[in-house]
């Protein structure tokens, strides 16, 4: 049985809708997240699983049962919020003790887990310290221990590494894997950005005007994006109106408009004649001198029309005869140089046969 | 920052804090040592202070200076014991005000942000109108004749209690005291409370407290600045007030302030009159202090 069931759960507010009949299964030990552009009703959902916020129809179901009716203090659900919330007055042990006191342990329990959790979170020698003392990092690992320390059946995370710089979310990334493979609970994760989806998900759902758009592994989402929205949201991807000339199970052949014959890799409910779009992430295109021989069946001449220069890698944006434009990332492997190509050199991109996916409009 | 800043700095201050400064050394310090001084002195003859030096046509006249009014003081019981009946007055409206005043500045910070400033100013608005008529108001309320008093006593009949006798008690100086200074309770606790961040409340509730907890573990606590602040603007008030049981109170109900009062106006005493304003003074000195240190900023409010 699933750990948390939400079934075609909608939410309105007047006439807006911020969650479209929305279904999602989350299963135990899951690393979930919930991944979307602001206001796409993520964070409403999220409302409603903690239990602020009520469906106006839908079922919610944790182990089974329907925890609409339950408030928020009485599910076994806890949250991390964006802002940590934590409580100014308290020090560290005193916020992170605050639910076990709620749920009524005995002090030595409380006392021994307080002790267990701030090791998990590496704030031992913070216990004494009160909220204002704290480096946004540490606030956050508070934030964590506090919401895992009473072992909720699911710790939903609300865009908890928002307020946080650069380096120091990619550092709390890498502690959140770990944290949730070591304490093994389920998270439900709130963020838009797709990066950190990416990263740190089993499984992510991208939402987009209150509905879920595709729900699948990150590599899928990223690999095979289902609908124009995911391949635009997640990652860089070039896209060209294209048509579809014959469709097998193993690849698709597509006709671009000026440009000509495009292979890409097949797709289930494809047939000749459907009109869509061929996506292609920069990654996955190959830029050489127009010159050189071609060595795939999506080769076509263009010329460099701008470039972006990032330090590891350089993102040419090439201009295809068809007016189109297509990027294409290449690493930076010869150090102090910024660039291969210049704007206005004449170059071929290419790509592999099962490199670019085939959209509907 | 350079030499001229600094000293650009500096005369800012002096611009700015000199004039209150000035105004406090004159109207205050300078008061309050004139009362220190009398409060040593004999009383004259037909009011007024005996002067210092002995004058030459009678030598053996009192002059010069005494601890006498403070002796006079702890020589009699009854001082002490309007000293405890002012300060026991004071503590009951403090409390009372607590009380009434704490849902109200909840429920204010909790409105919506439109209403908050119409609803802070209907708490004040009793200040437009004149604290004596107010009080005078009262008088009627209480009376014997009042629909108060004949309905409070239509209820004790039944029980084969009363009639009692509303106005010129305890009771109705309670009742005064606890009206007029309402709003010096409301005001500090409501701009404390409206900063509260209900993400804390969201948190802990979300983290297992039910109502009754989260207002005891989050609300309560955070207040505190906000009770402390406004008990001692209670508090400290009450303690030298005279108007409210003079109006509202009985012969017996007189607190420090009809005491003083009384020594410059009835008695002229002046001496002890002064000694009961120094002890009375101290007395709100220290009620201060314990308020300032007790309303420090719980640490991390600032977060």
């Amino acid at each position: 049985m699933a750990l948390l069931e939400i079934r075609n759960v909608t939410r309105r507010f007047g006439s807006y809708t911020a969650v479209d009949n929305v279904t999602v299964t989350i299963e135990a030990g899951e690393f979930f997240t919930l991944l979307g552009p602001s206001g796409c009703g993520k964070t409403t959902l999220l409302r409603m699983i903690a239990g602020f916020d009520l469906p106006d129809s839908g079922q919610i179901l944790l182990d089974g049962k329907d925890v609409v009716g339950t408030p928020p203090e009485k599910r076994p659900v806890h949250t991390v919020f964006q802002t940590y919330a934590l409580f100014p007055h308290m020090t560290v042990a005193d916020n992170i003790a605050f639910p076990l006191k709620m749920a009524g342990k005995a002090l030595p329990e409380i006392k021994a887990r307080v002790s267990e959790a701030l090791d998990g979170v590496r704030l031992s020698d913070f216990r004494g310290r009160f909220p204002h003392e704290l480096s946004g990092g540490q606030k956050q690992r508070v934030a964590l221990a506090r919401g895992l320390v009473n072992r909720p059946r699911l710790l939903l995370l609300d865009e908890p590494l928002g307020a946080l710089d650069a380096k120091l979310r990619e550092e709390m990334q890498i502690e959140l894997i770990n944290l949730q493979k070591e304490v093994g609970i389920t998270f439900v994760f709130v963020t838009h950005a797709q990066n950190e989806a990416l990263a740190l998900s089993h499984r992510i759902a991208v939402m987009n005007r209150g509905s879920v758009e595709q729900i699948d592994e990150p590599s899928k989402i990223y690999g095979f994006p289902e609908n124009r929205f995911v391949a635009d949201f997640v990652g860089k991807i070039s896209m060209m109106s294209a048509r579809v000339l014959e469709s097998t199970p193993s690849h698709l052949k597509l006709e671009v408009s000026g440009l000509g014959e495009v292979v890409t890799v097949g797709k289930e409910g494809v047939k000749a004649g459907d009109n869509g779009l061929v996506a292609i992430r920069p990654e996955q295109v190959r830029i050489s001198h127009a010159s050189d021989e071609p060595q795939l069946k999506n080769h076509f001449l263009g010329k460099v029309h701008d470039f972006l220069y990032v330090g590891d890698v350089t993102t040419y944006i090439v201009e295809l005869s068809n007016g189109a434009y297509i990027e294409a990332l290449l690493p930076n492997s010869a150090p102090g140089r910024a660039k291969f190509y210049d704007v206005g050199d004449a170059v071929a991109v290419s790509w592999r046969h099962d490199a670019g996916i085939f959209l509907h409009e | 920052m350079s030499k001229g800043d600094l000293r650009e700095g500096r005369v800012a201050r002096l611009l700015v804090g000199g004039p209150p400064f000035i105004f406090l050394l004159i109207f205050f310090v300078g008061p309050s040592l004139i009362m220190i001084l009398t409060s040593f002195r004999f009383p004259g003859e037909f009011g007024g202070l005996a002067p210092i030096a002995a004058p030459a046509a009678s030598a053996e006249s009192e002059h010069g200076f005494t601890p006498e009014a403070y002796q006079f003081f702890f020589s009699d019981l009854l001082y002490g014991e309007i000293f405890f009946k002012s300060f026991a007055m004071a503590a009951a409206t403090t409390f009372i005000c607590l009380i009434l005043a704490y849902p109200l500045a909840v429920l204010i910070a909790r409105s919506e942000k439109r209403f908050r400033n119409l609803l802070v100013l209907l708490v004040v608005l009793p200040f437009a109108s004149n604290f004596l008529i107010r009080i005078y108001a009262w008088m009627i309320i209480l009376g014997p004749e009042s629909a108060l008093s004949q309905f409070i006593n239509a209820i004790l009949g039944v029980f084969g209690i009363g009639p009692v006798t509303l106005l010129f008690s305890p009771f109705a100086v309670l009742v005064g005291m606890v009206y007029v200074h309402l709003p010096f309770m409301v005001l500090p606790l409501y701009t404390n409370l409206e900063k509260h961040d209900p993400a804390l409340l969201n948190a802990a509730q979300d983290l297992g407290a039910n109502g009754w907890q989260r207002f005891w573990q989050i609300t309560w606590p955070l207040s505190l600045p906000g009770v402390f602040s406004g008990s001692a603007l209670v508090f400290i008030p009450v303690l030298g007030m005279f108007a409210v049981p003079d109006i509202l109170g009985g012969t017996g109900d007189i607190l420090i302030g009809n005491l003083i009062k009384d020594q410059f106006l009835g008695t002229r005493d002046w001496p002890f009159g002064s000694a009961l304003s120094i002890m009375l003074t101290l007395a709100v000195l220290s009620v201060a202090a314990l308020a300032t240190w007790l309303a420090r900023p719980a640490t991390g409010q600032q977060g």
